[in-house]
């Protein structure tokens, strides 16, 4: 496949940044995403010039590193996907494909398409876990959980924490993030104790590092490459006007 | 006097880490607060232990190489995590866990070590189950539990198939409670480069690279841990993630630290094939799989030539025409047994000409007989999203043709030498999870690694270090301004100015592809002498080549990703050779090391015990001179050693 890229290069946090066009030929149909900004990067090496940088690390869709915006989309066109499991297959030959980073101000540009989601560490250091220190705990099966509520906790702990969520969202909201821890514990029985203290905590952070507030669009649950469902919202939004009233 | 003294606790085997608590020194509250531990690296060991010192009191600081701590490769693990806690009613116990291991290791780990990790095991499962990890459970509300292999009861406990993922959220959490209260400092996107070591022989800093801003900095403490997993990369193509690599670890040997088995490196069987030139990396299929998944090739190689042809496709097969070797060859394991097995065995079918798929390299895992006997819900609430992954890199449906699958190198059970309480040859320098070589032997057994990565960073490495730094109390803050941190902050910026300056033809990633495929050619599955020996001369002219015309764009300023890689791949270029020539001096096969001189009649690993009962723990001599070797006997008092079989009960 011979494609047309314009990539958003931008040289540090700083810089106005621009997109500029690239061209690559012959992409095999099974290479990924991610392969064929290898090949791209590897020309640019060879020519001497400045290779993109992206951020990436397991390429199998679990890390959460990989973060771009291609033709409007957080991790692309294809649904449930992240960007390092997105293949070209699923692209025409001579398709021109828009690669941007994740655009929200509490993810700043570094360089190119590299983004710093710190801010997401900051949100779960307010209380996104279960305070048990090491040792001393009760013996696993001494707490049964109902299988449909272990399950559900799984379903939302899948959030892999790659803020397409924010991107997606017109507001740049970090609800589903936030939601999805929330509902985790909000679920479990080890998480009753500090419910009250995590939801307020957790919201309140990420109001104060600039995430904007949810209207309902559901960009976020459409475009999570782990379909963490916008029920956990819902959920969350019970527990903190729960925590808020008491 | 060898500085090989394993340290290991007097008393029977069951008794011994408790004795050890019992008789340990400990720091008290007050003084901990007068304490710095590094740790670098945050999986499973690293996350733990920086979250469980924490707590105790001392002063932390983390590093890791990705924007956020939770991103760790320990992340991507899928299948499980044992513990023996015998919740099935299957004749589970600690010894028995212990065995399996040690067995499953071929007879080439530290018993007092592996028998610990047995130990720790339930503790582990209770502390995961209290920070809220959503383990799978059954409908009465009790943890449910797989098998995997090498095993013949049912002690894997998972979280669908995002286990790692799960177990490492936990030590996030657990970490960010730290970082909040602020006992622990987080440093992300750095890259260690070196290790501090003062005149008086103690480890008591590293060298770091901020990945953002290019800035050399230097971090000091009274002790430092490493946490930095294993070096698969040396492969190029493997199931680690990008950046992983064995540069901390690689540093620390040149720094006076041993290395022990590097030669042993585990090939996962059930990995989706390699396809093409462009490969960045190979994803693995969970070995969890394998139980309800069957492999086969064809029996006649008229078909298997045809399934390469795309003439014939796997249902067109009659069931009599199928050769299900695995359960053919270890009837008592069958589809269950070890991953060097399993993975020799592939290869074995595949060189004879029985494999399939367009390279011929690859054998299908086949569900047909689980989804008839289970139905497709079932098999899709166990595996869905392994079946989803594999769907969207190989666009076919493993609900209705098999699999193809094929092995890769996946992990190292070689690694930095460590005595009983996983503290190296450096003082101060204590090494955990996958970077240290301890419990696993020639072979790890499926769903260990998770298990060992928290054993050693809840569980041992909070009372081995303390017992180290009872007596540094009174050292006081270590200084950052000393002649050993200046020295190792010259050596870092004098290798990144060289690399800066070559200015060559070759792309970093072009060497690094030639150097995994001398390494899966000559250093790979099964190995020999002449092959090992050519590949030392070929890693030393591509050594040669790259620090000739390797091309690194840029400057040290900022985000600069070619030089990142071009570090990594230069201490890969060196680490390369160390483990062909521990492979080529180990004239026995034994695990995941194979040497085709040395197999049974029937193709099976051929041990010698008299002559290789030891762990080769090798000491860096200078970059002109041959590594030393020093040698760790294997003892086993609790364990016969047997050959392993996994044909008879």
């Amino acid at each position: 496949m011979d494609l047309k890229l314009k990539v958003w290069r931008q040289a540090s946090p700083a810089d106005q940044g621009k997109f500029v066009d690239y061209q690559v030929h012959d992409i095999s149909p099974d290479t990924s995403f991610l392969e064929m900004f290898d090949i791209l990067n590897d020309e640019l090496v060879e020519k001497g010039e400045d290779p993109v940088a992206f951020d990436h690390d397991c390429r199998e869709g679990i890390c959460g590193m990989c973060s771009m915006f291609i033709n409007g989309h957080p991790h692309g066109p294809e649904k449930a996907t992240t960007t390092c499991q997105l293949h070209m297959r699923k692209f025409k030959d001579g398709d021109t494909i828009v690669v941007e980073p994740w655009r929200a101000k509490p993810f700043p540009v570094i360089k190119d398409l590299i983004v710093d989601r710190s801010a997401f560490d900051l949100i779960i250091q307010e209380g996104g876990y279960v305070s048990a220190t090491t040792g001393g705990v009760p013996d696993a099966n001494a707490i049964p959980i109902n299988k449909e509520n272990a399950d559900l906790a799984m379903d939302a702990a899948a959030c892999i924490g790659c803020g397409a969520c924010v991107a997606a969202c017109k507001n740049a909201s970090a609800m589903l993030f936030v939601s999805a821890k929330v509902s985790q514990f909000a679920l479990l029985p080890q998480g009753k104790v500090e419910a009250k203290e995590r939801v307020k905590k957790m919201v309140a952070k990420m109001d104060e590092l600039g995430f904007g507030n949810c209207t309902n669009t559901y960009a976020c649950e459409a475009e999570c490459p782990k379909e963490i469902s916008i029920t956990n919202i819902a959920r969350m939004n019970r527990q903190f006007i729960g925590a808020k009233l008491s | 006097m060898s500085k090989i003294d394993s340290r290991i606790p007097e008393g029977p085997l069951a008794l011994k880490w408790t004795h050890y608590k019992e008789h340990q020194k400990l720091v008290n509250p007050a003084n901990k607060r007068k304490i710095d531990i590094i740790v670098v690296g945050t999986g499973l060991a690293g996350g733990s232990a920086a979250a469980s010192l924490g707590e105790l009191g001392f002063n932390v600081k983390v590093f890791c190489i990705q924007d956020s701590p939770r991103r760790a490769h320990s992340i991507a693990a899928q299948g499980g995590i044992n513990a023996a806690k015998n919740y099935p009613n299957d004749g589970d116990t600690i010894y028995r866990l212990f065995y399996d291991t040690v067995k499953g290791g071929d007879y080439r780990g530290r018993e007092s070590n592996t028998y610990r990790l047995a130990e720790n095991s339930n503790s582990i499962i209770d502390q995961c189950v209290a920070q809220g990890v959503p383990f799978a459970r059954e409908y009465s509300g009790y943890l449910a539990t797989r098998s995997f292999g090498g095993a013949q009861v049912s002690r894997t406990f998972y979280a669908r198939g995002q286990t790692g993922q799960q177990l490492l959220l936990g030590a996030y959490g657990a970490l960010s409670k730290e970082i909040k209260r602020g006992s622990v400092k987080l440093f992300t996107r750095r890259e260690m480069l070196d290790l501090v070591v003062m005149k008086d022989g103690r480890a008591r800093g590293i060298i770091v690279r901020n990945l953002f801003t290019g800035e050399i900095e230097r971090h000091s403490a009274h002790a430092v841990l490493l946490a930095t997993g294993g070096y698969g990369n040396l492969f190029f193509l493997s199931t680690n993630a990008m950046t992983s690599n064995g540069s901390a670890a690689w540093r620390a040997y040149k720094r006076g630290a041993y290395f022990a088995n590097p030669c042993y490196v585990q090939i996962h069987p059930t990995c989706i094939p390699v396809h093409g030139d462009y490969q960045s990396k190979l994803t693995l299929m969970s070995e969890s799989l394998r139980n309800d998944g069957r492999i086969w090739v064809p029996k006649k190689i008229e078909d298997a030539e045809k399934v390469r042809k795309g003439e014939l496709k796997a249902k067109d097969i009659a069931e009599e025409n199928r050769d299900y070797y695995l359960e053919r060859r270890y009837p008592a394991f069958g589809n269950l047994v070890p991953r060097d097995v399993a993975s020799r065995a592939a290869k074995e079918r595949c060189d004879a000409g029985f494999g399939v798929g367009p390279t011929g390299l690859a054998v299908f895992l086949d569900f047909k007989e689980a989804i008839g006997r289970l139905g497709k819900s079932v098999i899709e609430a166990r595996y869905g999203n392994l079946f989803q992954m594999y769907e969207k890199i190989v666009d076919d449906d493993p609900y209705q043709t098999p699999m193809m699958i094929y092995p890769a190198i996946h992990y190292t059970m070689g690694g930095l030498w460590v005595d009983y309480e996983l503290q190296s040859t450096i003082p101060g320098l204590f090494v955990g999870g996958e970077a240290n070589f301890s419990d696993h032997g020639a072979n790890r057994l499926g769903a260990s690694a998770l298990m060992q990565g928290l054993s050693d960073g809840y569980f041992i490495l909070p009372y081995t270090m303390q017992n180290y730094l009872a007596d540094q109390i009174s050292v006081g803050h270590i200084s950052t301004d000393t002649s050993e941190f200046d020295e190792a902050e010259k050596a870092v910026n004098e290798r990144i100015e060289k690399l800066l300056s070559i200015k060559g033809t070759e792309t970093v990633d072009s060497i690094h592809k030639r150097l995994g495929r001398i390494m899966w050619d000559h250093v790979g599955m099964a190995r020999n002498k002449e092959g090992l020996e050519e590949g030392i001369k070929l890693i030393r002219v591509l050594r040669e080549e790259f620090w000739k015309n390797v091309r690194v764009p840029g400057s040290n300023k900022g985000v600069n990703i070619e030089l990142e890689k071009a570090l990594r791949v230069a201490d890969f270029l060196e680490l390369g050779e160390l483990m062909a020539r521990d492979a080529l001096h180990r004239n026995e096969s034994a695990g995941g090391h194979f040497r085709e001189e040395y197999q049974t009649p029937e193709g099976e690993a051929l041990r010698d015990d008299k002559d290789f009962m030891y762990v080769a723990a090798w000491e860096y001599a200078g970059d002109d001179k041959e590594p030393v070797l020093n040698k760790e006997p294997l003892v086993y008092e609790n364990i016969e050693v047997k050959t392993r079989n996994y044909k008879t009960s």
